[in-house]
């Protein structure tokens, strides 16, 4: 059923879900929605489950025409948001009829908004993933972002009889200034202690060459005890790896699933769902915690997820 | 070989190193570690990844901790059995066009080291390879060693466009760029095999501990099998199997 047609593609609009898993030894990165906690609310606003596909919209909205009267839900960096000339909130259930224009304009804070709708995105799985792999072409609408003319098909679904919020409490505030627990290795031990107490102490700036591939951070120097180069070993979301300049780089969703630069630390993985929201100029401090505290928190942060739809409010 | 590290990715894998070098005895270890481990089914593991020296095991923090999980990869790790774990490795013959539009590099390896573009070629097509890892981008296969002679230091400055099949040289490694992308490894060559569709299950033709072998091609030979795997989607021209002893 086809549920969208595309006036306008936005800068990057691209079909996402929670990933594509099992091929790194394929060399095939794990994509999926930069920010899996708004993807994920996004999709319990209308009755979906985590895993179903979403669009991620970066920086600059889409305008798309409803083929069909469906619910959607728009979540994410704060974005206005219309549907024909009217006003939209974000991070409810909202019904619209088959001609409606829905219409995004710039993400004002944070980096990327998701829109799901009700059924889900229908595009065919490929390695067991919906997600959009620019860089190998596959994935998604034809292995690219949206362009202008492109109909995206539904899912035929009865819609919900009640509509949703999310509490207040649960919305998440993208303040441009982001705090990243982390945990120290896999290669940590190649950092000078002044390198290790730099990268700690300092605050780094998100740069312009940052997208769904990673992050270049600019800020005070991280020093290496001896060399920076590796033999090539793998790279996971979260990854942060320093090159001789000592400027850190965090590795995100597409990054190639190997590189051959010292590693510092990890990022934990609530906090690669937060850093999803980073855009350029965006600051960002790192903080120590221990494996245990991480996977405490991460277990906190995979059951928040799974009780989304629990914790919703009926309108 | 002193004992592997173990040491921790994040909150959601491990890394297993067994040292620091390019080696094919440690890669050897890492192949046949992360085969018997994704035999042994161990809860909560989600994904191994072999690499030229090390395994990451990716895992579910809900269902294992890392601690649990080091003691019983360990337990299997230092089993005398792993030295005879059977491999199904293949063995792939992989055409190349050499020089040219399709290996713009081939000429500076050449001078690089004093010999005739014909050298290089004959060097570079006259060994037999492993496939280390597959990396880097989808199905990009780290192929070693090169033979000293054409060893040669990769570009200062990437491309930031490298043609699918281009068959790339970076120090003592060689690779196969299975579709287009920025690279920074001099391009002897190219091959009209394709290495990775994502249709196809696997999706990659060759995996870690593969062997391959290039052959020199003509331009036209080229033509004709681009022709062909363009309709097929990908395959090469399989050899033998069982070559676990390389």
């Amino acid at each position: 059923m086809k549920i969208f047609k595309v006036l306008k593609p936005g800068f990057f609009t691209t079909v996402q879900d929670l990933g594509r898993f099992g091929y790194l030894k394929c060399g095939v990165p794990i994509s999926g929605a930069m920010d899996t906690f708004s993807h994920t609310a996004a999709n319990v606003l209308v009755g979906n489950k985590p895993e179903d596909a979403t669009l991620e919209v970066t920086l600059t909205g889409p305008e798309l025409q409803a083929l069909a009267k469906t619910q959607i839900a728009v979540t994410g960096g704060a974005v206005s948001l219309n549907i024909n000339d009217q006003k939209a909130p974000m991070w409810q259930t909202l019904e619209v009829q088959e001609g409606d224009i829905i219409s995004f304009g710039k993400i004002e804070n944070g980096c990327r908004a998701y829109l799901s709708v009700r059924g889900g995105i229908n595009v065919p799985f490929v390695l067991g993933s919906r997600s959009t792999y620019v860089r190998g072409g596959f994935g998604g609408i034809n292995g690219r972002p949206l362009k202008s003319g492109d109909e995206i098909e539904g899912f035929t679904v009865s819609l919900l009889d009640v509509q949703y919020v999310l509490p207040e409490k649960l919305v998440p505030k993208f303040t441009g200034i982001y705090h990243v627990h982390v945990v120290l290795g896999p290669q940590a031990d190649m950092f000078s202690k002044k390198g290790v107490n730099t990268f700690f102490s300092s605050q780094y700036t998100v740069t312009p060459e940052s997208d769904r591939m990673g992050y270049r951070l600019e800020g005070p120097a991280i020093q290496h005890k001896a060399k920076a180069d590796i033999v090539s070993d793998t790279l996971l979301p979260g990854a942060i790896q320093v090159p001789k300049n000592g400027e850190p780089i965090i590795i995100m969703r597409d990054a190639p699933t190997s590189g051959g630069y010292a590693k510092i630390a990890v990022a934990i993985t609530p906090d690669i769902s937060l850093l999803g929201q980073a855009r350029p100029g965006d600051v960002i401090a790192f903080s120590k915690i221990t494996l245990r505290e991480a996977q405490q928190k991460t277990r906190e942060f995979y059951r928040l997820l799974g009780s989304l739809s629990s914790m919703l409010i009926k309108m | 070989m002193s004992s592997p590290r173990y040491l921790p990715f994040g909150d959601t894998a491990l890394v297993i190193e067994f040292g620091k070098a390019i080696s094919l005895e440690i890669n050897q270890k890492v192949v046949a570690l992360g085969k018997t481990l994704e035999e042994a089914k161990i809860e909560g593991i989600e994904e191994i990844v072999p690499t030229y020296r090390s395994l990451l095991v990716r895992y579910n923090p809900l269902k294992t901790t890392y601690e649990k999980l080091v003691f019983q990869i360990k337990d299997i790790e230092s089993s005398p059995k792993l030295d005879i774990v059977r491999l199904d490795s293949r063995e792939y013959t992989i055409p190349i066009v050499y020089g040219g539009e399709y290996g713009p590099d081939l000429e500076y390896v050449a001078r690089y080291h004093g010999l005739t573009p014909k050298q290089v070629v004959e060097l570079h097509s006259g060994k037999k390879y492993r496939v280390y890892m597959i990396g880097f981008i989808a199905g990009f296969p780290y192929l070693g060693v090169v033979p000293d002679e054409i060893a040669t230091p990769r570009l200062e400055k990437p491309r930031l466009k490298v043609p699918a099949g281009s068959v790339g040289i970076a120090e003592k490694q060689t690779g196969v760029y299975p579709c287009e992308a920025p690279g920074g490894w001099r391009i002897i060559g190219r091959t009209p095999i394709k290495l990775f569709n994502s249709l196809q299950q696997p999706p990659t033709l060759l995996k870690a501990g593969d062997i391959v072998k290039f052959e020199s091609i003509s331009e036209e030979e080229f033509q004709i099998l681009e022709e062909v795997t363009t309709k097929t989607g990908f395959l090469a021209f399989e050899g033998i199997g069982g070559n676990e002893n390389f």
